[in-house]
């Protein structure tokens, strides 16, 4: 039987698993979707706050210590980012819990040998299999993280023999792992499947593009959860196990649901390396010959002003240049003479699912405004202007009628029916996919080059003396 | 095998059930946010660094549970904060906000 103090904290385990669900099931609907975040928040709240009931606990000092500062990083970080760069905040975040689960691993086993407690085969399962999980989710993260921020190059990078030393690497990893379940090699096993799985980690991910990123943050994502449940099965804490297998599996189903929005599959975005064979070849052919028609600030404000439509198609580079703001103002002294305005949202546009979304609405940019792929496509043959905003690859036609081409097959955006495009960009590079785009070498394109804000501001400007 | 391992087999099997039913139709446009917060839900994985933290009684361990509690503390905190930053942006608007 329990006693008081442990039945309150089973108590206060299944309420806040309980409220773990319902967080999650109101995530699902934007309307209730803040509430559903706050839902979980107050699960996380109440079973920390039982936790410190549990009698394994000495000692405060360092829980206290180790909380302060883990909070206040955590929240200064997630105050201060800016928008644009909330995929790969949520990427470090990640990793960090991760690492977490590793090191809880590593230290049970740990406190488990030195006490001479038997363990069973199961839980030293679990903790050489949360170790890993944990390790590989963590440099995996990372390197996602340092690819959104640019600190690593954004392309596929690949060298030769990768995926061979990558299998040795992995299968000397599961032979120490064998080792320490079956009580030979201790410690120095552990850490060396620690060791292992970091390096492995990192190897995974760096040779997908950051085009795929979203994808791999969510299987990451997916793996840190199961991760978190191993732990569970090592501390005999069913709070761990619900939690940490609910974020597993709504993960694993959140990876498929976005890889379906790319019309990718999951195997493909992990293994496929993505544009780095094809692109270069294409690249190399076409790029020579075509020609680019320029426009200047003036000529795009007059285009725009003289439009009964316009679609404004949001893509990355209008996150990069923090130019949610500039786009709307000029949308607004648009509306203001009479032009009708759109923004065409795709699935996929931005780095992550609904980050555009996010972006947008942040600058005020009003619901109705904000048109789907499937809404907006039909409407392409009626719009005067189409003003594409820092995306390349979700209005390549080449998706859509070059069975060659590696993205091929991704839903479009279909600007190139639209009577006049133009395309606000920094400079003839590739986008995500590393692939060229011949809606840039379009008759009805021109190109407007610089940064996103920059230029928006300057078309502005020239629209008020138009 | 301990009966709690098989208990907690059962567990994780049944939430892998409800993990998967509960966000079975969700609109791409919450796909981040979700995310999001399933991250920061599997930041309760900061209470093994706790009980760990709590329990150590050599150095190694002290550093490793502190380390533990930073990071997954980092996890719970930052993923719920960032979260609903980004869940604010959906919500309807009275005023204008000024540029920054």
């Amino acid at each position: 039987m329990l006693d008081l103090r442990d039945s309150f904290i089973a108590g206060a385990y299944i309420v806040a698993a309980v409220l773990f669900i319902f967080g999650l099931k109101r995530l699902s609907s934007p309307a209730s979707a803040r509430s559903g975040n706050r839902l979980a928040a107050l699960g996380m709240l109440l079973a920390l706050g039982a936790t410190l009931l549990d009698r394994q606990i000495l000692s405060f000092g360092t829980i206290a210590a180790g909380m302060l500062v883990g909070a206040g990083i955590g929240t200064y970080f997630a105050r201060t980012v800016q928008m644009t760069a909330m995929p790969q905040m949520v990427a470090l975040f990640n990793g960090m819990g991760g690492a977490t689960a590793a090191l809880v691993s590593i230290a049970e086993y740990l406190r488990l040998t030195s006490a001479g407690e038997a363990t069973g085969a199961g839980e030293t399962t679990s903790i050489v299999m949360g170790t890993f999980i944990g390790a590989v989710s963590f440099t995996g993260s990372l390197v996602a993280y340092g690819k959104l921020q640019e600190i690593l190059s954004s392309k596929p990078l690949q060298f030769p023999l990768q995926r061979i030393i990558n299998t040795v690497i992995l299968l000397a990893v599961i032979l120490v792992g064998a080792a320490v379940v079956m009580n030979r090699g201790g410690t120095a096993a552990l850490w060396m499947v620690f060791a292992g799985a970091l390096l492995l980690g990192a190897m995974f991910v760096l040779p997908i593009g950051g085009g795929d990123m979203p994808v791999v943050i969510s299987i990451l994502n997916s793996l840190t959860g199961l991760a978190a449940a191993l732990t569970g099965f090592v501390l005999h804490n069913q709070m761990l196990v619900v939690a940490g297998v609910l974020v597993g599996a709504s993960g694993t189903l959140l990876t498929l649901l976005m890889s379906r929005a790319m019309n990718r599959s999951v195997g493909n975005v992990l293994f496929g390396a993505f544009g780095a064979t094809t692109a270069a070849g294409a690249a190399g052919t076409d790029a020579v010959a075509l020609p680019v028609r320029q426009t200047t600030a003036e000529d795009t404000a007059i285009a725009l002003a003289y439009a009964r439509s316009v679609v404004i198609v949001p893509g990355y580079g209008l996150a990069v240049a923090e130019a949610q703001h500039t786009v709307r103002e000029l949308a607004t002294d648009l509306e203001k003479r009479g032009v009708d305005v759109k923004y065409a949202i795709h699935p996929v546009a931005g780095r992550m699912p609904g980050h555009m979304n996010v972006l947008l609405a942040e600058a005020n940019v009003p619901y109705d405004q904000l048109l789907e792929m499937d809404q907006v496509n039909g409407e392409f043959a009626q719009t005067d202007v189409v003003l594409v905003v820092g995306a390349n690859d979700v209005v390549n036609p080449a998706a859509r009628d070059d069975p060659s081409s590696p993205i091929y097959g991704m839903p479009i955006l279909d600007v190139d029916k639209a009577r006049n495009i133009i395309v606000l960009k920094r400079s003839m590079g590739h986008g995500f996919a590393g692939i060229e785009n011949a809606l840039f070498h379009h008759e009805k394109t021109r190109m407007l080059f610089g940064d996103a804000r920059q230029s928006l501001t300057e078309v502005g400007q020239a629209l008020k003396l138009v | 095998m301990s009966i709690e391992l098989v208990l907690g087999i059962y567990v994780f099997i049944l939430a892998m059930f409800v993990g998967f039913e509960v966000i079975s139709r969700v609109p791409s446009v919450l796909h981040t946010p979700l995310m999001s917060a399933t991250n920061a839900i599997h930041g309760i994985v900061v209470l093994g660094a706790m009980l760990v933290a709590g329990a150590a009684d050599t150095p190694l361990l002290h550093v490793l549970g502190f380390v533990a509690v930073v990071f997954g503390a980092a996890n719970v905190f930052g993923g719920f904060v960032v979260t609903d930053r980004m869940l604010e942006m959906f919500k309807k608007r009275q005023t204008e906000k000024t540029d920054a």
